[in-house]
């Protein structure tokens, strides 16, 4: 049977990487109300800005690297977008929105499908912003994606996970970093191949429990 | 939480080195430290030391001289427990002699006499001798057991102040028949009593092995995994002749408070050794209630797994698939062919031939020089996830094994700890000490991986599976799960 749902995801992966999803609303993602979001009691963030997909093609360690090496549109390192700031990649504009899942994790496959936009061989772009009441040294950001990701913290790139590959919680976990007191930038590229994509993303403290004393506000 | 059993998952035909150094020794006591040095002592008052449980050298002898000591550290005490037949045998008796330090460069290096703590006249069923002496963790009472062929094994009881009998006019409870060179230990409510069965002191011939037994209560009854009293000479096989090394008796837990378990024996012949009746020091693990004797690891290319994720351990580098790449065609497969493989049937049939084994040197060429990424992933029998392990020469070791250095088969590949409590890669070994490993078996058969040393810390740290896909150095912890792998034929 999982081969079966394999082999049919697989197929509808090919027909939908030139196609776009029926759009359908996400059920498992809504736009932020308050100003502010706490991470999960297991410390999984639930709000994220997600810029509708660019489509990727490949998993491999070096296809993936190629992916997020390409410049899409200015500042893609860097910007910290706002709701519904628009970028151009290639002729298309695309769209950052600002969501909040009701999961521990992010389904991007939801949010591609709200959108009317593909959900296979694509790549997401997705930002937020961890404030921490104080520094915090030996953290460790700990993801989990479907299929490959990139993730930087502060502009440093400190996890790369390749190849096709389901979400599982802390998957990928990056050497101790930093958090600085205030606001942290988290930035994440997921490159999916075909079938269902979705991501998660928490920090760990230096004795690898949860950090849940923190405040996400996408500023 | 029950853990599943682990320890059998060795090549067959690997087998470890033994103990480095001066290793010659009859009827060694259990090995005991004092100042961080190891120490024991055997038949005729002999005795060997080491700074590291791995590299051995002949130590001072004991002022009493006899058959088999045992020892035990106590307070500011160590007691040595040594027999002598005094007269033919079953005449004999087991001596006490203590001081407070095993160490003859000490100031305090003295050894009182303790006087007579058991002893067999020459007519009962026992010959006092072989002691071993136990202090029970559960309630601080101190025991002896004692005893050779010649009748009972026989337990008494001492006093853990003075370690004098207790009691001397208290009659000795008899435990077991047809052994010698018992010793209890406690195990999970449960005392276990180790004696060695067969003949020693025949070279190649002796048929020494070590056998278990396990009771509730310390004075018995010690009953085998079939029911079989040991004083009707029953005993489970804990240890007996394998590999080059023949006659193994004289068991003695060395229990160092870090997680893992080890015991001390002697083989009454090591074939590599000239036949020489020689020390070990071997991991202790646990299956289902009962002692089993692990094996120190032996060189060997492995892959190195998780047991919490279940990934193994790789270079970060991108893995080629064996075989070469092989892209599915686009469309519903087609059924795997009837005739022989590769006959038909598209993708699902295969080649047709078999697929060699992925030649690192090939491969490798893609593969960044300079330093490289350590990561998990899955074990796909990749070359960038084949470890070879082998003994560092010169480096030293700890108890039972020496340090191993860790490279990647067929390359100069080397994982090392780096700064900041991480892990690398490095081109080449030079034999650093943050490129040399530790790897000790845990009781239920998985292993700890320990760097020597961690450029930058002084803790004890170990390797870690803190994600699926990521290996750090953590801490020392034996109960995580994270800190436990399995290292496993490739």
């Amino acid at each position: 049977m999982t081969v079966r749902r394999r082999l049919l995801g697989a197929l509808l992966g090919t027909i939908l990487s030139t196609t776009a999803a029926a759009q359908t609303a996400a059920p498992t993602l809504s736009r932020p109300t308050t100003p502010e979001s706490a991470p999960t009691a297991d410390g999984f963030i639930q709000r994220w800005l997600i810029l509708e997909p660019i489509g990727a093609d490949g998993l491999t360690d070096s296809a993936v690297r190629a992916a997020v090496k390409k410049v899409y549109f200015p500042d893609q390192l860097t910007v910290v977008p706002h709701d519904g700031d628009t970028v151009t990649v290639g002729d298309a504009p695309l769209r950052w929105h600002a969501v909040d899942t009701k999961l521990y994790n992010v389904n991007l496959f939801h949010f591609a499908r709200a959108q009317g936009k593909p959900t296979s061989n694509v790549l997401f772009w997705a930002v937020t912003v961890v404030h921490s009441p104080a520094e915090a040294s030996g953290v460790r950001l700990a993801i989990g994606s479907n299929a490959a990701s990139v993730w930087w913290v502060n502009g440093q790139e400190v996890i790369g996970i390749y190849g096709d590959r389901q979400t599982v919680i802390d998957d990928g976990v990056s050497k101790r970093l930093a958090l600085k007191k205030g606001p942290n930038v988290v930035r994440a590229a997921i490159v999916n191949g075909g079938g269902a994509t979705d991501f998660c993303a928490r920090f760990l403290d230096a004795e690898d429990r949860p950090l849940t004393a923190l405040t996400i506000r996408l500023r | 939480m029950k853990l599943a059993f682990l320890g059998l998952l060795l090549p067959a035909a690997a087998l470890a080195q033994g103990l480095d150094g001066q290793i010659g020794i009859h009827d060694p006591s259990t090995v005991v430290q004092c100042n961080k040095r190891f120490y024991t002592y055997g038949t005729g008052g002999g005795s060997l030391i080491s700074d590291d449980g791995w590299t051995w050298r002949r130590g001072a002898a004991l002022p009493r001289r006899g058959l088999a000591p045992d020892v035990i550290h106590i307070g500011d005490r160590y007691y040595v427990y040594v027999a002598a037949n005094i007269g033919a045998q079953p005449r004999a008796a087991v001596n006490m002699i203590w001081s407070r330090t095993l160490d003859p460069e000490s100031p305090d290096y003295k050894w009182e006499e303790g006087g007579v703590v058991a002893s067999s006249d020459g007519v009962e069923d026992s010959n006092a001798i072989d002691p071993g002496v136990f202090l029970d963790p559960s309630d601080g009472r101190l025991w002896l057991v004692y005893g050779s062929y010649f009748g009972y094994i026989r337990l008494v009881e001492l006093d853990p102040k003075t370690g004098t009998r207790k009691d001397p006019g208290d009659t000795p409870r008899d435990l077991a028949i047809n052994c010698e060179a018992a010793t209890l230990i406690f195990h999970d409510g449960f005392y276990y009593l180790l004696a060695t069965h067969g003949s020693c002191c025949r070279g190649a011939d002796s048929g020494y092995n070590i056998r278990v037994g396990r009771s509730r209560k310390v004075t018995g009854p010690f009953l085998d995994h079939t029911g079989l009293d040991m004083i009707r000479g029953g005993g489970t096989l804990l240890v007996g002749s394998g590999g080059r090394v023949l006659g193994p008796g004289h068991f003695g837990l060395l229990d160092l408070g870090d997680g893992v378990q080890r015991f001390s024996l002697h083989y009454e012949a090591d074939l590599d050794r000239g036949g020489a009746s020689v020390l070990d020091i071997r991991p202790l693990l646990w299956r289902d209630g009962w002692p089993v004797a692990g094996d120190n690891l032996a060189s060997g290319t492995y892959a190195i797994e998780s047991v919490r994720t279940g990934t193994a351990l790789e270079l970060a580098v991108e893995g080629m698939p064996v075989g070469g790449r092989r892209v599915r065609p686009p469309g519903p497969p087609g059924p795997p062919g009837a005739g022989p493989p590769g006959s038909g049937g598209g993708f699902f049939a295969g080649t047709g031939s078999p697929i060699p084994p992925q030649d690192v040197t090939q491969v490798s060429a893609q593969w960044p020089a300079g330093n490289v990424d350590v990561r998990m992933a899955n074990y796909l029998c990749q070359a960038q996830q084949k470890w070879t392990i082998t003994p560092a020469p010169g480096a030293g070791g700890y108890p039972g094994s020496p340090y191993f250095q860790i490279t990647i088969a067929g390359t100069g590949r080397t994982l090392a700890a780096s700064e900041g409590a991480e892990l690398v890669a490095l081109p080449a070994f030079t034999g650093a000490p943050e490129q040399l490993w530790r790897i000790e078996q845990f009781p239920d058969g998985a292993w700890r991986i320990r760097p020597k040393a961690v450029p930058g810390s002084s803790e004890p740290l170990a390797l870690s599976a803190v994600g699926a896909s990521f290996a750090t150095l953590a801490k020392l912890d034996p109960a995580s799960d994270k800190q436990r792998w399995r290292i496993k034929a490739p």
